[in-house]
């Protein structure tokens, strides 16, 4: 700092201030209080610095009596010393005070200039999304994986034999027309686009040790027209379990628990006899929906059934050493209960809204 | 299946007050399947009345029409009209106006009176027209939702009916029966009949069941009937094409009678026309016992009846007056004149029943299955019949049905029943299941009574007998679908109930959680989301054309997976590359006035190999050998997962005090190194070329090893233009199972140095030619190990620098792990970058 070269030192210079000897006390108590009475007076951090060099500066009265002190006698030097030490000191106190007062003034009088309105703020950053059926496929997996069961997957176009007829579907019986299939072309070349994911629980069954806990998560396909309940391009999820002694009730017990993970501690499901090829006995799976718009009702949800032992003889397992059960259920129209969606067009057209409303959670 | 319940009840105790709907929640416990109702007092309601013509006066039109003036009485003579709607007449007889001229005085009709309602919400009111009042219609079948004949009123005699005046018609007529819809399923054959679902309505309440069949004795035949050869003893999978033909005579039928309103009602309610009386009658014998009938024209027959298959190039004129082509797998009914039917599908017209028949000869046999199936498909023919016996007939009721035939013709139709009867064929034997004991209990997991492993197999019909440690059942005739113990456990189990079932928690044994490729999907899916992209998912058709433009870098035939049966011809197949689906959706946002487009999907394409397919295929129920297992798997198109990206428009929303970036071709880029960043892969950029792509701005990315993964960059702006996408529209799309391959198993932690960091800038003048990664890949290799990193921080043309040249500013970064280098080191690995640059680009130090 260079503080003599500023303006208002030479401002007081231009009249001469009264130097109070160094050992008159009264006179040097005027000199204090005037210096803290400026102080005081400073309503900035410019006044304060001016108040500072004026009371405090080299040609100060405080400071040219302190310099004074060096010509005093002795005897007097002592008393002039203490003096002079104990005003200044109460000088610089007074001064670091009201500068930390004026510094938090002032930073405060800042932050206030920097205000925003914070309800104008843009958003710069997209907010992403997941397509809520790839979601809930995931949150699906989640349960079953949390169960110790593994995930499996497989090819969307398939060999026939893996649709069909490792599943028990005979080659000219009426189940096989219950799928409306898509073939591919030549159709002798056996191939087709899956119209479930049962396929993958054979490959799971020929690729995989004993005992077998498995989920199959996956998109599929039938010749339906798409409206507003049907697709023919949909998702499922399938599981399938082959171990030794399971029962009906094991079926019952595991679909259980998954509907309350996914609907809640006060789900409840509902078996009625039905057909499958690929199970016997089979049963429909129906949820109790609390929530259901129209009033509270049973919905179908799926199909399931301990395995046919053909199917288990198709992938070379004993069926009188092993038994399972199987179950599948449509992601879509879990999605359509559970989340209210009024129509598959929703979510099949991509439209960014449907996704985003969703976000990353489901 | 639907089940007029009036007809329901002949056989089984259903409740009078009971519903279609009650009927339907006891089926359901069974497992048949709720369907739908059909009602036709939902959408008729009365004053629906029998009327007789007292007058009838003809009014000639000035439109040329001529109307009928018609005085109805609706009560009987001297009773009193008790009903007081508006329009009613106090008198008894009502003044209508009706245009049709099928009825004279005196006839009786059916009158619908102010306040009745037809389907349709049509509600009769009294109307001025033809200068008279109308109060009332005459009405015609169609108008009472009673079938499509609308050739004139409904004339009461010509039903054979003659009511008292005032008797309610829509009694008369069943319009107050309902009927249950129930979805059958393929094993269920017998539930294709009122017997079944009478017998199955039984099992659901616990409650006697009569069973129609057994109400039908059989005339003894006192001669041979018809003469029936069959002459298919091993057909498909060596089985015979028909075990049981019997023919039954009716003679001096008049097929012009009319078919009683009770049995058209049924008919009606259970889904089937009536067309006429004899036709009825094969249809509600049908309809009631599951036997399907042929009735032929006995007069229109040439000589003997031969069941047998077709031979080439044999032809048939079906009932549809259509010329079939019979192939040599179909079944077919013949007499000497030739074929005469497709056996269980389709009759021939030539031997028809007509309204001139006199004798009808009643066919009631037995098919195989897969047979009839295969004819049903062959030919496109789905019929009542072919859905009974492809999914299985009972043997035993044949000659029943026959009969009931016989006895409706006589009763109905006016006819004469003779006794000379043909059956043909043998009983197939019956199948017998050995069920042990405790089977039930251990695949259901209660524990079943023996008492109630009796009753239930019994209520079905089944017949048991002890062995040692279980049972000998033989599965009645009608349930061809029982064939194993499994079969036999869900029949205890569904009668007993379903709902007792208890609930019991395995555990599997400890799973590995998801797979590492499972995880990487998750977290490749998860990270374009979470750096801004939109998921979405479309539909895998594509045309031939979007399969050759985006499915290959150059143009021509890109080879592809046809489907045989498409939603759409157009969108044929299957497709090969991510972008035409998500660019549809774009543009379909677009559309939707979202201009702002980041949009990705995650799915698979499917690239046919050389081989596709199987010529055949293993059989059912077997284990196929590892060479067959290992056709199967190869015989597959290669379907990996692909990610693709479309971004457009803005980065973000325009807003106060904020400008936002427009997407460009480096967002696509760096879209698709975000991928591989977040597997931890190391992906090489090159300038690319695609024909789907702006020749300029395209990026081709690659491994390190050369596997090529795909393309990102700006999309062709003609494509664009033709695909009305905005201009400037970015895309990339790349395999990521190539890159879940690569990722390491395991990540080896890099050594993190604390010693200061030393950064030097260069600016090197090469070609424009020259590529900014090539630049940037040399300074690192020529910088040694020193180099901690480098990135390109400007590239700049323009004053100062040559024509057709280009500086690259780059900053370096270096550091040692162990020691402060000083500025000569790190000047000197600088040197050493630029030097190579120098050698290999001819690069220049601004």
């Amino acid at each position: 700092m260079s503080e003599p070269t500023s303006p208002e030192v030479d401002v007081n210079n231009a009249h001469t201030p009264v130097v109070p000897h160094p050992t008159d006390e009264a006179g040097i108590d005027v000199a204090v209080q005037a210096a803290l009475v400026a102080f005081a007076a400073a309503s900035n951090l410019d006044e304060l610095k001016s108040a500072r060099l004026a009371h405090t500066g080299e040609k100060s009265p405080l400071s040219l009596a302190n310099r004074e002190i060096g010509r005093l006698d002795k005897s007097e030097k002592a008393v002039a010393g203490k003096l002079m030490g104990a005003s200044r000191g109460r000088v610089n106190k007074a001064l670091a005070a009201r500068t930390v007062v004026l510094e938090e003034e002032d930073a405060a009088r800042i932050l206030l200039e920097e205000t925003v309105d914070v309800t104008a703020a843009p958003r710069r950053r997209r907010a992403g999304a997941r397509h809520p059926l790839s979601t809930l496929q995931d949150r699906v997996s989640d349960i079953f994986v949390g169960m110790g069961w593994e995930i499996a997957d497989g090819p969307e176009i398939e060999s026939e034999w893996f649709n069909f007829d490792a599943l028990n579907f005979a080659p000219d019986h009426p189940a096989r027309e219950m799928q409306d299939t898509f073939f591919i072309d030549p159709v002798d070349s056996h191939l087709l686009l899956r119209t479930h994911t049962s396929p993958v629980q054979v490959r799971s069954m020929l690729e995989r040790e004993l005992p077998i806990y498995v989920l199959c998560p996956g998109r599929v396909y039938r010749t339906d027209e798409l409206d507003a309940t049907h697709t023919p391009v949909f998702h499922q999820f399938e599981g399938l379990a082959i171990d030794k002694n399971l029962t009906m009730a094991d079926l019952r017990g595991t679909l259980e628990h998954f509907a309350r993970q996914m609907f809640g501690d006060d789900a409840s499901i509902r078996l009625r006899p039905n057909f499958f090829p690929f199970t016997e006995p089979s049963a429909e799976l129906d949820i109790w929906h609390a929530g259901a718009k129209g009033g509270p009702r049973w919905i179908e949800w799926g199909g399931c059934g301990m395995v046919n032992p053909n199917v288990l003889r198709a992938a070379g397992i004993d069926p009188e050493e092993y038994s399972g059960f199987a179950f599948g259920m449509g992601i879509e129209r879990t999605l359509m209960f559970r989340n209210e969606v009024p129509d598959m067009h929703d979510m099949i057209e991509g439209d960014i809204r449907f996704s985003e409303h969703f976000g990353m959670e489901i | 299946m639907r089940i007029p319940l009036s007809w329901l009840r002949e056989y089984a105790q259903v409740p009078a007050e009971a519903s279609a709907e009650d009927v339907m929640a006891e089926l359901v416990k069974v497992g048949l399947e709720e369907e739908d109702v059909h009602r036709p007092s939902d959408s008729i309601s009365g004053p629906i009345v029998v009327g007789q013509v007292l007058s009838l006066v003809k009014e000639e039109q000035t439109n040329g029409k001529t109307i009928n003036w018609c005085q109805v009485r609706v009560v009987p003579e001297g009773a009193t009209q008790n009903l007081t709607n508006e329009g009613i007449d106090p008198s008894g007889v009502q003044g209508i106006i009706c245009g049709a001229h099928n009825f004279v005085e005196g006839d009786k009709v059916v009158v619908t009176l102010p306040g009745a309602v037809l389907p349709g919400d049509f509600r009769i009111t009294p109307r001025k027209t033809y200068g008279h009042i109308s109060a009332g219609m005459i009405a015609s079948a169609r108008e009472l939702g009673l079938g499509e004949d609308h050739d004139g009123i409904i004339v009461l005699s010509n039903l054979g009916l003659d009511p008292e005046v005032g008797t309610d018609a829509m009694e008369l007529l069943g319009l107050y029966d309902q009927a249950a819809e129930i979805n059958v399923t393929p094993d269920r054959s017998y539930a294709f009949s009122i017997r079944g679902v009478a017998r199955e309505y039984a099992h659901a309440t616990n409650t006697p069941f009569t069973d129609p069949a057994s109400l039908v004795t059989v005339d003894t035949a006192t001669a041979p009937g018809h003469q029936v050869t069959l002459a298919d003893a091993a057909g498909i999978y060596g089985k015979a094409g028909c075990d049981r033909f019997i023919t039954r005579k009716v003679t001096n039928v008049n097929a012009a009678l009319p078919t009683p309103p009770w049995m058209a009602s049924r008919l009606n309610l259970a889904g089937m026309r009536s067309i006429s009386l004899i036709v009825d009658i094969s249809n509600y014998v049908m309809l009631e016992l599951g036997q399907p009938l042929h009735f032929y024209d006995a007069d229109q027959l040439t000589g003997g009846i031969t069941v047998r298959r077709a031979t080439e190039g044999e032809t048939l004129t079906t009932l549809d007056a259509k010329v079939r082509k019979l192939h040599v797998e179909d079944l077919l009914i013949t007499d000497e004149s030739g074929a005469i039917g497709i056996a269980g599908v389709m009759g021939g017209s030539a031997t028809e029943v007509s309204g001139t028949t006199t004798n009808v000869l009643i066919e009631a046999a037995h098919f195989e299955a897969i047979s009839i199936a295969r004819s049903r498909r062959r030919h496109k023919l789905p019929s009542e019949a072919s859905k009974r016996y492809e999914r299985g007939v009972d043997w035993q009721v044949a000659d029943k049905a026959a009969q009931r035939a016989v006895d409706l013709l006589v009763q109905l139709a006016g006819g004469t029943a003779t006794t000379e009867i043909t059956d043909a064929g043998t009983a197939p034997e019956p199948t017998v299941i050995n069920l042990p004991a405790d089977f039930a209990s251990a695949l259901i997991g209660i524990d079943y009574t023996a008492e109630q492993v009796t009753w239930a197999l019994t209520e079905i019909g089944a017949e048991l007998e002890a062995i040692a440690d279980g049972y000998s059942v033989t599965a009645p005739s009608w349930r061809p679908d029982l064939t194993t113990k499994q079969d036999l456990v869900e029949e205890i189990a569904r009668l007993v109930g379903y709902h007792l079932i208890p609930s019991t928690l395995p555990t599997a044994p400890p799973g590995r959680g998801f797979s590492r490729v499972q995880g990487q999907r998750r977290r490749v899916v998860a990270a374009l989301a979470d750096s801004g992209l939109t998921e979405v998912l479309s539909y895998p058709f594509v045309t031939a054309v979007q399969n050759n433009t985006f499915g290959a870098p150059v143009a021509g035939e890109v080879k592809a997976v046809k489907l045989n049966n498409p939603m759409s011809s157009e969108f044929g197949f299957m497709r090969t590359s991510m972008l035409p689906g998500l660019l549809g959706i774009a543009r379909r946002n677009h559309g939707r006035g979202f201009r702002d487009l980041a949009l990705y999907e995650a799915g698979l394409v499917f690239l046919p190999g050389d081989t596709l397919g199987t010529a055949t295929i293993p059989p059912v129920g077997i284990k196929p050998s590892e060479a067959e297992l290992e056709a199967l798997y190869g015989g597959l198109p290669h379907q990996p997962m692909h990610i693709a990206a479309v971004l457009s428009g803005n980065d973000s929303p325009v807003a106060a005090a904020h400008t936002p970036r427009v997407y460009d071709w480096a967002d696509a880029l760096d879209t698709a190194l975000l991928v591989a960043d977040v597997l931890g892969v190391e992906v090489v950029t090159s300038q690319g070329a695609h024909q789907a792509f702006h020749p300029g701005r395209t990026a081709a990315l690659a491994l390190r090893d050369g596997t090529h993964l795909g393309y990102a960059g700006e999309l062709h702006p003609k494509l664009l233009a033709e695909l009305d996408l905005p201009a400037r529209t970015v895309a990339m799309e790349i395999n990521v199972d190539e890159l879940f391959e690569a990722a390491a198993d395991v990540i080896v932690a890099k050594e993190i140095s604390t010693f200061p960091i030393s950064t030097q800038d260069v600016a090197l003048v090469v070609d424009q030619s020259v590529v900014a990664s090539d630049v940037l890949e040399t300074l690192r290799e020529g910088a040694g190990e020193l180099l901690e990193d480098i990135a390109l921080f400007d590239v700049y043309t323009g004053t100062g620098i040559e024509d057709g040249k280009k500086s690259l500013a780059f900053g370096l970064r270096f550091r040692a792990t162990d020691r402060t280098l000083t500025a000569d080191e790190a000047s000197e690995a600088r040197a050493a970058a630029v030097a190579l640059a120098a050698e290999r680009f001819a690069a220049v130090q601004r």
